[in-house]
């Protein structure tokens, strides 16, 4: 039926057809909300009223100003630490598996695995292994005759630490997987060419590994970085914040601001600091990247 | 030489195996004490074996008392709609725009990508004002929309293997008279398999992990799903770990098992999604 219609009609209804649901979807549920918050950002909607104030830059003002909201940000830092040794690792255990090696698949395998596992379950695992008096690392620790006392979710000092580790127990896999992508594009004539010019293995690692997969470091760098700024769900469900908001993150603290204190317009305004952070960075990344080509 | 090649595999093999060990000791611990009884668990330390590894009576009460009957169900019918939704709108939308120039082409696909920068954490302030109004709060529905609507994997997918087909399958089938349409539901839908297939497993494993959403949007009961239900009950038996170790365990399995089956879908999928 429809071929009887003639190309250009078809064309045009496929077009506008086939592109009009996705389109309306994403302005709905990714750009208007993107630019509702800045709007939302500039007043003190508390997300139940009909009417809101207009109230400036209050509420940037109150982001900054108040250390208890921006200086959450130093708990994120925990996340970017831990991120930088996790993808040295993903690096190391990508070069390896990269190389001639028995059972190399079955420890890519089991590698990735922590990643498709729920991130609730993950997370009361790690509540079990990190328990103070019960917890296996301590019992494992003591059985090893180390100090097997120690309080890992309870300590204000390095509990953001602790929960980053667990980020590095599931996210190394798949930023190894990813590197090992890379690692295998690249041909193998060139380390035989390097072999014969009898380059050592560091040598080749660091002229011919590093510089091929420059760009792909700079992804998982960039993946490391926004993901430091939303994490979200490890410490929500673990530690729900505590010991005395010390491991709280910037993302619960919007999350809590918008739904428990119904303070849209500062949770708003707090949205869109962390937006602008993340199109930063990227922004940079970007800049770094299209000059490393030229 | 010999000797250092030798020291250099030694010590491959033995970081691969500690990695192993820190990967696995989790895991272990929840395996060993979700087949304990509660006596059990007091007398023996929580790296011991249980006696025996059939005693599914932790399991079975988990699965009671979680209401995991339901939470399955209800994660079920998310994902099935849910990849129904995004396979149909996600395909259409590749062939439309990876088979035709047309005016604001390029446009489209940057707001398409361009949209994965945006943290979806952070829109959640006002897709819950958009989804209240949308009287879609307490519905399951609600989920779905916002899992069709924010997330552009499928696009992303569909956008370069689309481009591998050939051409000359659709001039071909011009020539013989068919349809645009028909073009796009007997020819290039089902060459895109490979493509569906890892969408599918992706975006299955990705609503089956995810708690903020259902958190957010499904309070009630009646519409608990996997990981809020694995909330629930840790909230009235933490104390009781032998019954949380089977809860876990339980809700480990499903994407655990997946992914020993479906690995080349997967890590074709991660790969595709990250590189480029």
């Amino acid at each position: 039926m429809l071929s009887r219609l003639s190309f250009g009609v078809q064309r045009k209804i496929v077009i506008i057809g086939f592109i009009m649901i996705p389109l309306v979807l994403l302005l709905t549920f990714a750009y208007y909300p993107a630019l509702e918050l800045i709007r939302l950002s500039f007043t003190n909607w508390d997300g139940l009223s009909p009417d809101m104030q207009w109230v400036g830059f209050e509420n940037y003002r109150e982001v900054f100003r108040n250390p208890e909201i921006f200086g959450v940000f130093w708990h994120n830092l925990a996340y970017f630490v831990i991120g930088i040794i996790q993808n040295i690792l993903a690096i190391y255990f990508a070069v390896i598996l990269n190389s001639r090696l028995k059972g190399k698949h079955f420890f890519r395998l089991l590698l990735f695995l922590p990643y498709i596992l729920n991130g609730v379950a993950v997370a009361y695992l790690f509540g079990y292994v990190f328990d103070t008096t019960q917890g296996s690392l301590n019992l494992f620790l003591g059985s090893l005759g180390l100090p097997s006392d120690t309080s890992w979710l309870g300590s204000e000092s390095f509990v953001n630490y602790t929960l980053a580790s667990i980020g590095l127990w599931r996210y190394m896999g798949f930023n190894m997987v990813i590197y090992l992508a890379a690692l295998q594009s690249i041909p193998a004539d060139i380390y035989e060419a390097a072999s014969i010019d009898g380059a050592s293995g560091w040598q080749k690692f660091r002229f011919i590994t590093l510089p091929n997969i420059y760009r792909i470091i700079e992804l998982n760098l960039f993946l490391t970085v926004t993901g430091a700024l939303e994490v979200f769900d490890i410490p929500f469900v673990l530690t729900n914040g505590g010991p005395a908001g010390a491991s709280e993150t910037f993302v619960m603290k919007i999350i809590e601001t918008a739904f428990q204190f119904n303070n849209y317009g500062l949770a708003s305004a707090m949205s869109v600091v962390l937006l602008v952070i993340v199109v930063a960075v990227l922004s940079i990344q970007r800049y770094f990247l299209n000059r490393g080509d030229q | 030489m010999g000797n250092e090649n030798k020291i250099w595999t030694g010590l491959k093999y033995l970081s691969l195996l500690l990695a192993v060990f820190v990967v696995l000791f989790p895991p272990y611990v929840i395996v060993v004490n979700a087949f304990k009884t509660k006596d059990e668990f007091f007398n023996k330390t929580s790296l011991q074996l249980p006696e025996s590894f059939v005693n599914f009576g932790n399991f079975v009460e988990a699965f009671r008392q979680a209401d995991m009957g339901t939470a399955f169900g209800n994660t079920l019918i998310i994902v099935v709609v849910t990849l129904l939704l995004n396979i149909l709108l996600g395909s259409a939308f590749c062939y439309a725009v990876g088979r035709f120039q047309f005016r604001f082409r390029g446009l489209l696909v940057g707001l398409f990508l361009f949209a994965t920068i945006i943290p979806q954490i952070t829109t959640q302030v006002v897709n819950y004002k958009t989804i209240l109004s949308l009287g879609l709060t307490n519905n399951l529905m609600g989920p779905v929309l916002l899992y069709i609507g924010a997330d552009i994997l499928q696009i992303y997918i569909y956008l370069q293997f689309i481009r591998n087909i050939p051409y000359e399958l659709d001039e071909s089938a011009l020539l013989e008279g068919a349809s645009l349409f028909r073009i796009y539901a007997t020819i290039i839908f089902p060459l895109l398999a490979p493509a569906t297939a890892t969408i599918v497993i992706l975006k299955t494993i990705n609503i089956y992990n995810d708690m903020f959403v259902p958190f957010l949007y499904l309070p009630r009961a009646e519409h608990v799903v996997v990981s809020t239900s694995l909330m629930r009950f840790f909230g009235t038996n933490s104390g009781d770990w032998q019954m949380v170790s089977s809860a876990i365990l339980i809700i480990m399995i499903p994407t655990a098992v997946m992914y020993l089956f479906l690995q080349r879908y997967i890590f074709a999928g991660v790969t595709n999604g990250a590189v480029k």
